[in-house]
Parts: C-alpha cells; sequence; structure tokens
C-alpha cells in the first residue's frame, strides 16, 4: 500500500468511527486453525531441541575423557577465582572495540566513497583506495598486528604508545578495508534512477552521494556491517599478542597459574555474551528493515 | 454459466490494515471467459482486492473461491493457488536478471515442470505472436516499458492460468505505448481468457470489459454491464467519480 494522494475530498471516510466487524464464524474458525498450527510449531520445536540437547549431553558424558576434561576445562573453582581478572581484560576489550569500530566507519565510508568517485583526475585516489583494501583484505590480522604493533613503534616518530592503542590501529587498518568493500556494494546497489533524480534536482555529486545514495547504500548493507562488527569484536582478543592484557591474556595468565584451562573457556563464554546482544540486534534490525519495505505483504 | 462455478467468487471479503479497513465486504464474480474490470479512486481497495484474489494478503473475514474452491481456507496450499492464477502488475515486476526468455519460461520450467524446450518453444512463440521475438535474449531492462509490460503479459500467460489478473497495467506507462498493451489484452479476451482487471482506462473498460465494478472505500458501489455503468451510472458516487476521471 502506497499513501495515496488525496484530492478534493475524494477519500473522505464517511463512516468513519461506526462500530467494528464482527468477524463471522468461517472468520474465527480460521483463526482458530492458525493458532492451533502456531501452538502445534513451538510445540514441536521445543520437543525437537530438548532431544537434541539430550543426546548432545549423553554423547560428551559417555566419552571415554570426560571427566578428565571436565576437571581441566569445567572446574567451578577456577572459574570463579579467575572471572575478576578476565572481566577486568574485558573492559579493555570492550575500549578497544569501541574506538575501532568508530575509526572502521570513518576510514571505510572514505575508502568506500574514494572507489566510487569518476574521473581521471581521481585516479591516483581511486588506485590508492584499492591498492590499500586489496593489500589489507589480502594479510592476515596477525601478521598486520605485528607489523603495526612492533614495526611502527621502531621507528621513534612517536612517543611511547601502548599496546592496546597500536592494536586498534591494526584493527582499524584491516576491518576497514574489509568495510570499505561492503560499503561499495551497498553503493553499488543502489537503484542508478536514484542518482538521475538526485542530480536532476540540482544536488550536487556530492550532495547526491551524502544525501540520497550513502543513507540507502548503509541501511542495505546494515546486516553485513553488523556481520563484520560480531567478527572484529572477537578479533579484538589478537591484540593480546602484542602484549596487552585483556580477556585472552588475562585469561592465558591464569591458566598458568592454575594449570587448568576453565580460564579460556570463561573468557570465551564472556566473548560470546558480548556479541549476542548485537546479534540479537542484528536479528531484530534485518525483521523491521524488511517488514517497512514489504508493507502488508504476505510473501 | 450453466452450474459451472464462477472462476472466481468473492463473497463479504474483508482487509484492513492496523485500523484502515481496506476493503469492506465486497462480493463480486467473475465467469469464465469474462472480463470484469474494477474502477474507483486511488485508495478504494482494487489493488488489494486483486491481492487477496492471489492470496498475497490475508483477507479479514469473508471467502475467496477459485473455481469453487474455497482458497481462502488457511489449509490450501497457496502456492498451487497461485500457481493457477497469472498476474500483471502495473510496475512490470520482470526479474532485471533474466532475460525475456527466460522471465517468460521459469514458472513453467519450475513449478510446471515443463522441459526447457517446451517451454522456450512456446515462449518463442507468445513473444513472436506480440511482435517481441527479437528481444527474446534480451534484457529486460534495454526494453521500452511497452515492451516490459508486454512481456510481463506474456510471463503471466505462459502457463496458461485459469484467471488473470491484471493491476493497472498501463498506469506506468506512456499514452503512445498504452495502445500496445491494451492491443494485447484485447487479443486475450478474444482467445477467451478470463480477467479481472484494475484500470483506469475508462474507454478501454467499456470496450472490453463485459461487466464493470465501481469500488468506492473498500466497498462495490455500483456493477453492471459496462455500456450501463459507464454511460448510465445510478449512484450518486460513481457519476461523481466518472466526471471527475473524464473531464479534460
Amino acid at each position: 500500500m502506497t499513501p495515496e494522494v488525496r484530492l478534493g475530498g475524494q477519500g473522505d471516510r464517511s463512516d468513519v468511527g461506526r462500530a467494528p466487524h464482527e468477524p463471522s464464524e468461517l472468520e474465527l474458525g480460521r483463526r482458530a486453525w492458525r493458532r492451533k498450527q502456531t501452538t502445534r510449531s513451538v510445540l514441536v520445536s521445543l520437543a525437537s531441541t530438548v532431544v537434541f540437547a539430550t543426546l548432545l549431553v549423553l554423547a560428551l558424558r559417555a566419552s571415554p575423557g570426560w571427566a578428565r576434561v571436565q576437571d581441566s576445562f569445567l572446574d567451578p573453582a577456577t572459574a570463579r577465582e579467575s572471572l575478576p581478572r578476565v572481566l577486568d581484560g574485558l573492559w579493555l576489550n570492550l575500549r578497544v572495540l569501541l574506538a575501532a569500530s568508530a575509526g572502521v566507519l570513518v576510514v571505510a565510508l572514505v575508502v568506500a566513497t574514494l572507489r566510487t568517485l569518476r574521473g581521471p583526475v581521481f585516479f591516483p585516489l581511486r588506485a590508492l583506495a584499492a591498492g590499500y583494501t586489496d593489500l589489507f583484505r589480502g594479510t592476515p590480522l596477525i601478521i598486520v598486528l605485528y607489523v603495526i604493533g612492533f614495526g611502527v613503534p621502531g621507528l621513534q616518530l612517536f612517543g611511547r604508545m601502548d599496546a592496546a592503542f597500536w592494536g586498534t590501529i591494526a584493527l582499524v587498518l584491516t576491518y576497514s578495508a574489509y568495510v570499505a568493500e561492503v560499503f561499495r556494494a551497498g553503493i553499488d546497489a543502489v537503484h542508478p534512477s536514484q542518482r538521475l533524480a538526485a542530480r536532476s534536482l540540482g544536488l550536487t555529486h556530492g550532495q547526491t552521494m551524502r544525501r540520497v545514495v550513502l543513507p540507502q547504500a548503509v541501511r542495505k548493507v546494515t546486516p553485513a556491517l553488523m556481520n563484520d562488527f560480531v567478527a572484529m569484536q572477537k578479533d579484538v582478543g589478537l591484540i593480546s599478542v602484542l602484549g596487552a592484557v585483556d580477556a585472552v591474556r588475562a585469561a592465558q595468565i591464569e591458566v598458568a597459574q592454575h594449570y587448568d584451562f576453565t580460564p579460556y573457556v570463561v573468557a570465551g563464554l564472556l566473548f560470546v555474551a558480548l556479541a549476542l546482544p548485537v546479534i540479537r540486534l542484528t536479528d531484530w534490525y534485518a525483521a523491521r528493515l524488511r517488514a517497512r519495505e514489504q508493507m502488508g505483504s504476505l510473501v | 454459466m450453466s452450474g459451472a462455478p464462477p472462476v472466481l467468487e468473492l463473497r463479504d471479503v474483508r482487509c484492513a490494515f492496523g485500523d484502515h479497513e481496506v476493503l469492506r465486504g465486497i462480493s463480486l464474480s467473475v465467469h469464465r471467459h469474462e472480463v470484469v474490470a474494477l474502477i474507483g479512486a486511488s485508495g478504494s481497495g482494487k489493488s488489494t482486492l486483486l491481492r487477496t484474489a492471489n492470496l498475497l494478503e490475508h483477507i479479514g473475514d469473508g471467502q475467496v473461491l477459485l473455481a469453487g474452491e474455497d482458497i481462502s481456507d488457511p489449509r490450501v496450499d497457496a502456492d498451487a493457488v497461485r500457481a493457477r492464477i497469472g498476474t500483471v502488475f502495473q510496475a512490470y515486476n520482470l526479474f532485471p536478471h533474466l532475460s525475456v526468455l527466460d522471465n517468460v519460461t521459469l514458472a513453467a520450467r519450475l513449478v510446471h515442470n515443463v522441459p526447457r524446450a517446451r517451454a522456450e518453444a512456446r515462449a518463442l512463440d507468445l513473444l513472436a505472436s506480440i511482435g517481441l521475438g527479437a528481444k527474446a535474449k534480451a534484457f529486460p531492462d534495454t526494453l521500452s516499458g511497452g515492451q516490459q509490460q508486454r512481456v510481463a503479459i506474456v510471463r503471466a500467460i505462459a502457463t496458461e492460468p485459469e484467471l488473470l489478473l491484471l493491476d493497472e497495467i498501463t498506469s506506468a506507462l506512456d499514452p503512445e505505448l498504452v495502445g500496445e498493451v491494451l492491443d494485447l489484452v484485447r487479443r486475450l479476451k478474444d482467445d477467451g481468457a478470463t480477467i479481472l482487471m484494475a484500470t483506469h482506462e475508462m474507454a478501454f473498460a467499456r470496450e472490453v470489459a463485459d461487466r464493470v465494478v465501481f469500488l468506492d472505500q473498500g466497498r462495490v458501489c455500483e456493477t453492471g454491464p459496462a455500456r450501463e455503468v459507464l454511460g448510465t451510472p445510478r449512484e450518486p458516487r460513481t457519476r461523481e467519480f466518472l466526471s471527475r476521471v473524464l473531464a479534460p
């Protein structure tokens, strides 16, 4: 349903406020049937989940090494003792994550925009942007971390910086390359007619990009962006290779103290807990987007 | 109509989006080989009515029957029902990533399991008959609006549906392209197609439609033979509407 333009009162609703329609027996029957179907599918999914989980637990417990694994990976006492330090480390992860996300959004948008510039004058910029995405999408993050974290400080151009600082820079460099490509895909996916309409209204190339193309592009690629965000959330843990005491490094220290792997499991669960809200948010957002674009349709 | 049920029958169909009631108890029927035109202002419920007919919209109450079978029953297989109905949209809705030929043969191959060779032979016949045989390998965006809409019509009839729903199929076209599309509809009628069409083309409705249904605010305000409803309308609302659309 598109909103209609009403001319000369032709859309007057002469009987607004009249008593609502009472559904017929037939319709009530149909609604009851649909409700029953919904209940049934909920019950079926519940039952299948219970069966599946039970089988999984039984299989685990039946395995010959279960007692040893339980002891060295799932020890409640070690978990309790290591939790505060791992949580402390996670706080660093969280701060690095926020700083890196902000950086990635800006750098990626700039790179994506550079790649869409037309005209021979912009060739060097386009080439630079293309080269950058090629290089950093191709290089393993851990190598970027080593080069940025140990190599750049060696130039002695900057004062002494935290390992977390260089880790953030490395994350921004790597993830911006991926996210820039996502943005570019979104920009390309906006129908050319939108650009035509905006330019014919007199908007400049820049205005068209900023006000018409990018908002639509970002909307199209939001689920993909959120996906990259979740991926980065756990890759933040890799800054531990530079010596930053984040959740992973804290867990490692605890492991060494307790001779028990449980702190790794604790850190893993905390990372999952950190990612869950964003994952749910992504699902919700995608559903809302779908609902808005296909209002009132069944297929 | 000796005993045979109508191809499409709506019985007191209601449909609401939130608080907004779009259809408020519509009853109408379309018989075999009959062309029925739906007219009415924007927002009167024409498009929604067509969408309830091919189950693209849940109805709030009432019944929709296809050849006597209640298709508004939630137990029916909606995909199977839609496969029996051809639909043409205002904005063509051709698949831009498929060639004209693939657009036309997609449903035959996927839904009706027609072998590719046979589906393509039939599609090429149909395309040739509307003068677009040479465009079979072209992609939709390279065609004019009128050509695209004719391809969309051919796509809808390629599977020989029992009923054809046309939703304001000329509204997005230049006046000079409207003619070629309407010519095609005229030919479909002559071939005995059963058509329910929402339209703003009053002259065309008068010429081609057997019956006209005037919708006003989600209700059937007046219905009857095209010549009567459009020539000598009984209802004041119909007269008002017609004077507005026919005024220069």
